[in-house]
């Protein structure tokens, strides 16, 4: 049901990062980059308190009960196309693909969209951030796309993958799956089906992390302490 | 040391090579879609600075800056008027009242790119200076090898013709040597430098030997224009001596794959049924050049710092 050569990369080198390896958060920016305006000026790095938030069976039911209210909410299960925002939107997107496909017998379509080219960060110095992996099977013209993100918060990696999507063609409709929210939205950006609404502070730090081949993953927040609340 | 720009491959560490090709390949993908831009630079002015004629890779660099939205300049002006260093330098300086986000650079003379790098804020890209290097190529081609063969480390490649007088050869030596690759060169004495060993390759008199279990056979460019007569008795001798064909092609490893950094003349570095191979991996060099060009910008373009400082 995957598109062939899904689990690899495209580049024949130490690109993508392989199951066992800590994979870094996807979604928005790590609270570092951007400091809250009007926040303590406390560097994360002050000490953290690190929380397992979500372990993987919290993890398998959100996804299976993501994958119900998919199935409930739309009529046309065959345009689905799930579309997994690297890194750790990919693993997800990859679940709720197996899970549909035990519930309502569907095979949908799965791809993978890096967003990193169409963030609106602007860069004037230091390391430009690492391009990730896309590949898009096949046109998303008249589809159903659901983008699968692991942790939204300020919207902006959600629009960046509209922008990304919006060149690969005219989809139906657009929805989105975040297996965390954490709140903090700084766009007009809804998402559709959500894991867990977890409350956070700005400066908190919220990562996927997955196991060997993808699986035994959890959610960790990493609070900074240290400043006197 | 990336931030200051691109002039030479000998600068540039293990890792940086790693992360641009990474970069690459990632930029490739870009390349298949239907919409083949990213809005990446948009806002970004790339000058490309010309002062050597070179439609392809020009153009390269013109279809890597318009991919990643980037307003792209072109200015090409006549060699003859700016071979003094102070005209050079005031170039350099009315480029810079330009505020471009990054300046890409060819010219005849070796060290140019650097000089003008030196009193530019914006980071320079060296597109080729005189015999000195040709970064990008070196690049395009150590990201051709990794596709064809999923490796550099351990690979023998052998560059033939005019090592001497060739930047595409001396990036290419530092490039696959830095990965790990076992560099030979061959070509006829007039062509190869004094002590070349020095660069860690091998050279060789004769094809047979250079050739000898080789997997990456690159053929040099002749610049007929320019050497014929000079370095070598007749293009039929050289064609005979160093001309690659299916014949002597026998001596590297079946799987060798023939590289060429354009354009060939048909004939005299490579016969003609080389040079129409396929798969055409002369070609794969010329699409991975723009996607490796893409790469170099994303990761260079709009990095500025001040001039005289360190990045």
């Amino acid at each position: 049901m995957f598109p062939p050569g899904f689990e690899v990369p495209a580049a024949p080198f130490k690109s993508v990062p392989r199951g066992g390896e800590r994979l870094q958060v996807a979604s928005d920016p790590p609270v570092q980059i951007r400091p809250p305006t009007g926040a303590s000026s406390e560097p994360p790095s002050a000490g953290v308190a690190a929380s397992v938030v979500l372990d993987d069976l919290a993890i398998q039911r959100a996804l299976m009960r993501i994958a119900h209210e998919i199935v409930e909410r739309n009529d046309e299960l065959d345009r689905l196309y799930l579309v997994g925002i690297p890194n750790g939107g990919v693993p997800l997107a990859r679940q709720i693909a197996l899970n549909l496909r035990e519930i309502a017998g569907v095979d949908v379509t799965l791809g993978v969209l890096d967003t990193t080219l169409y963030r609106d960060d602007r860069v004037t110095s230091g390391i430009r951030p690492r391009l990730r992996h896309t590949e898009m099977p096949s046109a998303v013209d008249g589809r159903l796309v659901i983008l699968v993100d692991d942790v939204a918060s300020t919207g902006r990696t959600v629009r960046a993958a509209m922008d990304a999507l919006m060149d690969f063609g005219r989809p139906r409709a657009v929805q989105v799956v975040a297996l965390v929210d954490r709140g903090h939205r700084e766009l007009p950006i809804k998402i559709d089906y959500v894991g867990k609404n977890i409350p956070t502070q700005r400066t908190d730090h919220v990562e996927l992390r997955t196991g060997p081949a993808g699986g035994d993953m959890e959610v960790v927040l990493m609070q900074s302490r240290g400043a006197p609340s | 040391m990336m931030g200051r720009g691109l002039l030479a491959i000998e600068d540039l560490e293990r890792e940086d090579i790693e992360r641009i090709l990474e970069t690459a390949f990632h930029m490739k993908e870009v390349g298949r879609r239907e919409v083949k831009k990213v809005p990446t630079l948009r806002g970004r002015t790339i000058i490309n600075l010309f002062f050597e004629s070179s439609t392809r890779t020009r153009t390269s660099f013109e279809i890597a800056g318009k991919r990643l939205s980037a307003d792209v300049v072109n200015f090409s002006p006549p060699a003859s008027s700016l071979t003094k260093r102070e005209s050079i330098l005031d170039t350099a300086k009315t480029l810079d009242a330009m505020d471009p986000d990054a300046v890409v650079i060819r010219h005849n003379v070796a060290g140019v790119p650097k000089q003008i790098a030196d009193e530019l804020a914006a980071p320079v890209i060296n597109a080729g200076d005189g015999a000195h290097e040709h970064p990008t190529q070196a690049l395009l081609d150590l990201m051709t090898v990794v596709e064809e063969k999923g490796r550099i480390d351990g690979l023998t490649v052998t560059i033939i013709g005019d090592i001497a007088h060739s930047r595409v050869a001396r990036s290419d030596i530092y490039a696959f040597t830095k990965m790990g690759a076992e560099v030979r060169v061959a070509g006829p004495p007039t062509m190869m430098p004094a002590q070349v060993e020095c660069l860690g390759v091998k050279s060789f008199r004769t094809l047979r030997e250079a050739l000898d279990g080789a997997d990456v056979v690159m053929a040099l460019r002749i610049q007929l224009e320019r050497l014929a007569g000079a370095l070598f008795p007749s293009v039929r001798e050289y064609s005979a001596t160093f001309g690659l064909d299916r014949a002597k092609l026998r001596f590297a490893k079946d799987d060798a794959i023939v590289m060429h950094p354009g354009p060939v003349n048909r004939g005299v570095e490579l016969s003609h049924d080389l040079a129409n191979r396929r798969p055409g991996v002369i070609l794969d060099q010329v699409r991975n050049g723009v996607a490796l060009r893409m790469a170099v910008l994303y990761l260079l373009a709009g990095q500025k710092r001040g001039v005289g400082t360190e990045a």
